[in-house]
């Protein structure tokens, strides 16, 4: 079997003041979209610093398709694409310049770097601002460009650090769909993201992060799921019926909203439903809103970086 | 070989890229030149005829290889703005994460600059003839001082790199553009430093910019305004150790900062 895409253990990385990394795993299958989420200061970046070669850790083990980012940082790059925070493009050169000098550097000889920036052109939507300048494109083309750039020598291994921030929803959408069709022509994407919707909508896999160690790892379901599953949640008009539902009801109650949140039963989301509305229909409460759903990654991501655990909402 | 020759390429294609900005935005090179020709207008015809040289001779004669040297001290500026725009942009991070020479980028950089200076250089020196700037010192001669005024500019180069790499911050660029002036003036590019009180001679003398300026005042012919001193003696060798002391420490600590950008 070829060693993974990337392979972290125990990675530690000291700033003068503050541990960036706190011995760090992880690990990211072939082909997949992995999300590192987690909130400013948890550490994505220097991670994705760490896995680019770009800054040298303190301790532990990071093989990028099994190359040590340490002392083989030469190979490392020539396996890695990397689209950083800060747009790396030349806003003086026109898009298709952006691409042919990356290609160039990259060690393609000019005409192979000629066509490979027109195939990716093509296939990230900017044929028809290839030959304007850079600083004229709005901030969805300039990462779609960005992104482009880092897929030249068709890396096996693409990151992404926060590539939707400060975009418009159009701007947003687009790139989703570009870091798709990336993933669909074999290269396996590490993206990090403050966004929860984001690693919903687009990861495979996603790693919690919070001060510099991984508290949390799954599919967006298991995560959620890891919260107790689906959730019953009824809203009365008023206090009486407010009263007399916690009674009947075994739930979690919220006075101010006027609403009980029940958690799903073994059997399910649906019966725990139908029980809670037989109930209520039985003791003649009048229902405001009732609503069944599981929990969103918002609730999971602030249930896992809450200071103290076992914090309830 | 085909290391070399790969690193030979792509240290062009860096190169290609930073003289594209000529074509995209000719403002910056032609304000820069209109700036060194106000200078040599305002001190040529305004101050001029008030200045002195000791030992005689003409000012202009003795103004215009202070220009060009000036011109080279003022490059310091345009490498350390160039380098402070693309890290902040992202781009040096982004070259630093290619598989290639940590070389490339610094040596593309500097091909560029120095083809710039040279280019103003020539413009200056044409417009100096046209306003009566004499040389008097064979064509050998004049070929060595401008490539001892390209040596001095490889010097600001490295010491624009470094400063680009390291101070990043909102206005280290500004406060650069503003201390090239005192330097540029505590020297004998505009006045000649016997005239000058003793210790702000001293200074002026050992001013790296005054040996270049020295030099090629030798080497065109024209009045240096020394009467003795070391600088009257050893303008040449001197303007050939200044820059090589400078580039021995700052290529090094350019290669540092580069290496350790996100550490």
């Amino acid at each position: 079997m070829p060693p993974p895409p990337l392979l972290a253990r125990a990675v530690h990385k000291r700033y003068a003041d503050t541990t960036a990394l706190d011995g760090l795993d992880l690990e990211i299958a072939s082909g997949t979209i992995h999300a590192l989420l987690g909130p400013n200061g948890a550490g994505k970046s220097t991670a994705v610093n760490v896995f680019s070669t770009l800054t040298r850790h303190d301790r532990g083990e990071v093989l990028v398709a099994g190359h040590d980012v340490r002392r083989q940082a030469a190979r490392v790059r020539a396996e890695i694409g990397l689209v950083g925070q800060a747009t790396a493009l030349d806003p003086m050169l026109h898009g298709r310049e952006n691409l042919v000098m990356f290609g160039r550097l990259h060690g393609l000889a000019n005409s192979a770097a000629r066509d490979r920036a027109a195939e990716l052109l093509e296939g990230f939507g900017l044929a028809d601002a290839a030959d304007r300048k850079v600083s004229t494109y709005s901030g969805g083309m300039q990462r779609r460009l960005d992104i482009a750039a880092a897929l030249i020598r068709r890396p096996g291994l693409l990151f992404l650090d926060e590539p939707t921030t400060g975009l418009d929803p159009r701007g947003r959408l687009d790139v989703w769909a570009a870091i798709r069709r990336v993933v669909e022509q074999g290269t396996t994407v590490l993206l990090t993201t403050q966004y929860l919707d984001e690693a919903d909508q687009l990861a495979d896999r996603i790693t919690v992060l919070g001060a510099g160690r991984v508290i949390a790892e799954g599919t967006a379901g298991e995560l959620k799921d890891g919260l107790g599953g689906d959730r019953v949640i009824v809203t009365v008009p008023d206090a009486t019926a407010f009263a007399r539902m916690v009674d009947l009801l075994d739930g979690e109650p919220d006075p101010d909203r006027r609403q009980v949140t029940v958690a799903a039963g073994p059997a399910g989301g649906t019966h725990t439903l139908m029980t809670v509305v037989r109930s209520l229909d039985a003791a003649g409460i009048r229902v405001d809103d009732l609503v069944l759903r599981r929990p969103t990654l918002d609730e999971v991501f602030l249930h896992l970086t809450a200071p103290t655990t076992g914090v309830s909402r | 070989m085909s290391a070399l020759s790969t690193a030979a390429r792509q240290t062009w294609v860096i190169t290609q890229r930073d003289l594209k900005y000529w074509q995209r935005e000719p403002w910056a090179p032609i304000f820069n030149l209109a700036f060194s020709i106000m200078l040599l207008l305002v001190f040529g015809y305004l101050f001029g005829g008030a200045i002195e040289i000791p030992g005689g001779g003409d000012y202009l004669d003795y103004l215009l290889p202070g220009m060009f040297a000036l011109s080279m001290l003022f490059g310091v500026e345009t490498t350390m703005g160039a380098i402070t725009a693309d890290t902040k942009r992202g781009i040096t991070d982004r070259f630093r994460s290619l598989p290639m020479s940590g070389v490339t980028v610094p040596l593309g950089r500097a091909l560029a600059d120095l083809l710039n200076s040279a280019v103003q250089l020539a413009v200056l020196m044409v417009g100096g003839l046209l306003v009566g700037w004499h040389v008097d010192g064979g064509w050998g001669a004049a070929m060595l001082a401008v490539g001892l005024l390209l040596w001095f500019r490889l010097a600001m180069l490295w010491i624009g790199i470094y400063l680009g790499l390291t101070f990043r911050a909102e206005g280290a660029l500004m406060a650069v553009q503003v201390l090239v002036w005192p330097l540029g003036f505590l020297s004998n590019l505009f006045v000649a430093p016997e005239t000058m009180p003793g210790w702000l001679g001293f200074l002026a003398q050992w001013n790296p910019v005054s040996a270049t300026a020295a030099a090629c005042r030798e080497l065109f012919g024209n009045p240096t305004g020394l009467s003795d001193g070391v600088l009257a003696t050893y303008a040449v060798p001197l303007a050939l150790a200044w820059p090589l002391l400078l580039i021995a420490i700052f290529a090094p600590l350019s290669a540092r900062a580069y290496r350790r950008l996100s550490k």
